[in-house]
């Protein structure tokens, strides 16, 4: 089959490899029929996350067809049309039981590694790195699901591929980092940034009960989006301070609640060689953790700070003073897409009312072959690029 | 949580709880000092007939028993062990292993227990043992791969368990190395599942092959125990260990893969 594989920074190369074949009984193969770069995808494509190796098969955001089960696999059938989680779940660990699927005390192969940098691993993810279990991922024909009895979600053959696409990842974590805010009704809610997770974390503030949303970015194209598609009041950082501004629009009080749905390109995984590399690359780690510090410093006291964005290691210069000062509350952590799925999946649907589209992001549509260039173009944000969908 | 100590005690310990089918917590002159009180105990307790002389003798006759046996049932369960293993005489070893490593497993003690007393699993659990043949029903053959591919093996008995709650074994002698090992499983209240803990205990310096025991178990003994462990959770609670082995992946090149792994 083709696959999108991993050569090095910079280097995506569409490579022939063996199809992937069931390995334990619990697995599926999936035929995939829809593929997304997700943002996280361009620290890979960075050379910022650890443990990549040449000829890693990428990809967390996908969906597809069922052509294979093993034997325990009882709930799914070939031909059943299907969504899957970036993180994968076993399903009858203490975690999936309490509905904390990304952190999955079982999937991660590779568990003994995350332990060093962490103390605890959470669920392996697809396409993303050794440490995170070293899985390969979904930008490619077909793609092995593991877990396949809890993992995959059914949906109907009804709606278009790019409907339900954004369930595997973004969708349900721009929805969780809106929850995680706690929204009150009268709450202003504040987004940094205005890329696919922040466009969804606008929706889903409004749809949580916000009386205000402002959005913060200086990618034209992404204001507009967040101004029209997402009803937002929109700061442009590029023109005018963000901290003065928000002062400004709430009665000199700040946000209620603030969403960092940046996150940091300068995954610090700070053990030992790791650590000397992000040294080398200080001078962008600088300013990598420029949007949490200022959530941080503009969010009003006794506020949340919700933190959807990737962050990785030790972050630099993290302004604990101004989060005790003012008694802030942070939520933060991989999205448990299980918990979310069907609930969103029925807002998408509709069940009589007009239902929410997120194709509405999706500005490239391009086949797999396109791959290294779909990367280049989306993390360079040229011609406008918002949401890249790959056709295997 | 997890310890690896280099002690001589260890098989003291084991010997003493073969002969006391229990394990001895309660240090010696405590022991000496515990059975003195308990006598006298009793001998004012008996010589008065009422509530307050029987519940005397009562709880003499405890002091006694915890004197003679060695063994606190307060002690185990506040986890005291104020016994001291050191003279031990049962390996005469200056040097041994002892691991030890715990996991909690999202399923019921008595499950656990169940898959663990089954002893033909536990090549399943532990990545350093071939084979397990159970004989009758305290005694089994053990085989490990030593060095070279060479197999290593012995004789081993269960010498304490409860149900539910603990299996205990060591090797006899006559076999290529020494070795005890135990399991100990805790149910937890509110769906918190069962802590198992597992002791690994070998003496290098004791049986035929006893230099073996170090190839035996790699050079981080208590990590190895802890990613036994693991999969061992992963059995029990999702029903198979998680894997990457076999998938594809495009041309690795001159790459030498990461931990081993594809």
């Amino acid at each position: 089959m083709k696959a999108v594989c991993w050569n090095g920074q910079g280097d995506i190369r569409v490579e022939r490899v063996p199809d992937p074949k069931l390995i334990n009984p619990r697995d599926a193969i999936v035929r995939v029929t829809s593929t997304a770069i997700c943002g996280s995808d361009l620290h890979l494509y960075d050379g910022f996350i650890p443990t990549m190796q040449p000829g890693d098969i990428l990809g967390h955001e996908f969906m597809g067809e069922v052509v294979e089960v093993g034997p325990e696999v009882k709930t799914l059938v070939p031909g059943d049309r299907v969504v899957v989680p970036f993180a994968i779940a076993c399903g009858h660990c203490m975690f999936c039981h309490q509905n904390l699927w990304s952190l999955c005390d079982n999937s991660n192969p590779n568990a003994a590694l995350l332990e060093k940098m962490y103390g605890y691993s959470g669920a392996a993810l697809f396409g993303y790195s050794h440490l995170y279990g070293g899985y390969a991922g979904g930008q490619a024909e077909y793609v092995r699901v593991p877990y396949a009895d809890v993992n995959p979600f059914k949906v109907p053959k009804d709606l278009e591929d790019e409907k339900l696409l954004f369930l595997t990842d973004i969708l349900p974590t721009g929805y969780m980092a809106a929850e995680n805010c706690h929204i009150q009704p009268g709450d202003t809610v504040a987004v940094w940034g205005c890329g696919p997770v922040g466009q969804f974390a606008i929706h889903s503030a409004w749809w949580l009960g916000a009386e205000r949303v402002i959005a913060i970015d200086d990618v034209p194209e992404r204001l507009e989006l967040a101004a029209n598609w997402g009803r937002a009041e929109t700061i442009d950082f590029s023109q005018q301070s963000v901290s003065e501004a928000l002062r400004a629009m709430t009665g000199g009080r700040g946000p209620d609640a603030c969403i960092d749905a940046v996150g940091t390109e300068a995954h610090g995984f700070s053990v030992d060689a790791i650590y000397d590399r992000i040294k080398t690359a200080v001078r962008m780690s600088t300013d990598r953790l420029h949007a949490l510090r200022e959530a941080l410093y503009c969010c009003r006291k006794g506020g949340t700070v919700s933190i959807p964005g990737v962050y990785g290691g030790f972050p630099d210069k993290f302004p604990l003073g101004a989060a005790f000062g003012k008694g802030l509350h942070l939520e933060m952590g991989q999205t448990h897409v299980h918990r979310y799925l069907p609930k969103l999946l029925d807002r998408i649907v509709g069940n009589g009312n007009p239902g929410f589209d997120p194709s509405r992001l999706i500005t490239h549509r391009l086949p797999l072959d396109d791959a290294p260039r779909a990367y280049q173009t989306f993390r360079d944000k040229q011609d406008h690029c918002i949401k890249v969908v790959l056709k295997p | 949580m997890s310890t690896v100590t280099a002690s001589m005690r260890t098989p003291a310990h084991t010997m003493q709880s073969v002969l006391n089918r229990q394990a001895v917590n309660v240090g010696d002159s405590e022991r000496w000092m515990s059975a003195a009180a308990g006598l006298g105990l009793m001998a004012l307790g008996l010589r008065r007939f009422s509530l307050t002389g029987l519940l005397a003798t009562g709880a003499g006759a405890g002091l006694l028993y915890r004197g003679l046996t060695g063994h606190c049932y307060l002690y185990e369960s506040l986890g005291i062990d104020t016994a001291e293993h050191q003279d031990a005489v049962a390996v005469p070893a200056q040097h041994g292993f002892k691991i030890e490593r715990s996991v909690t497993i999202s399923r019921p003690a008595s499950e656990l227990y169940a898959y663990w007393r089954d002893l033909d699993h536990l090549p399943h659990v532990f990545q350093h043992i071939r084979s397990v043949t159970v004989q009758d029903a305290e005694k089994s053959h053990w085989i490990a791969s030593g060095p070279l591919g060479r197999p290593i093996q012995w004789d081993a008995e269960i010498f304490n368990e409860r149900e539910n709650e603990l299996i205990a074994w060591r090797s006899l002698p006559g076999g290529d190395i020494e070795t005890a090992g135990s399991v100990r499983f805790r149910q937890l209240g509110q769906n918190r599942g069962t802590e198992v803990s597992v002791s690994l205990k070998y003496n290098p310096a004791a049986g035929k092959l006893g230099a073996a025991v170090s190839t035996l178990l790699g050079s981080n003994p208590a990590h190895m125990l802890q990613e036994d462990l693991r999969r061992f959770k992963q059995t029990m609670e999702a029903g198979e260990v998680s894997s990457t082995d076999g998938q594809p992946t495009g041309d690795r090149g001159l790459y030498q893969p990461f931990g081993g792994r594809s």
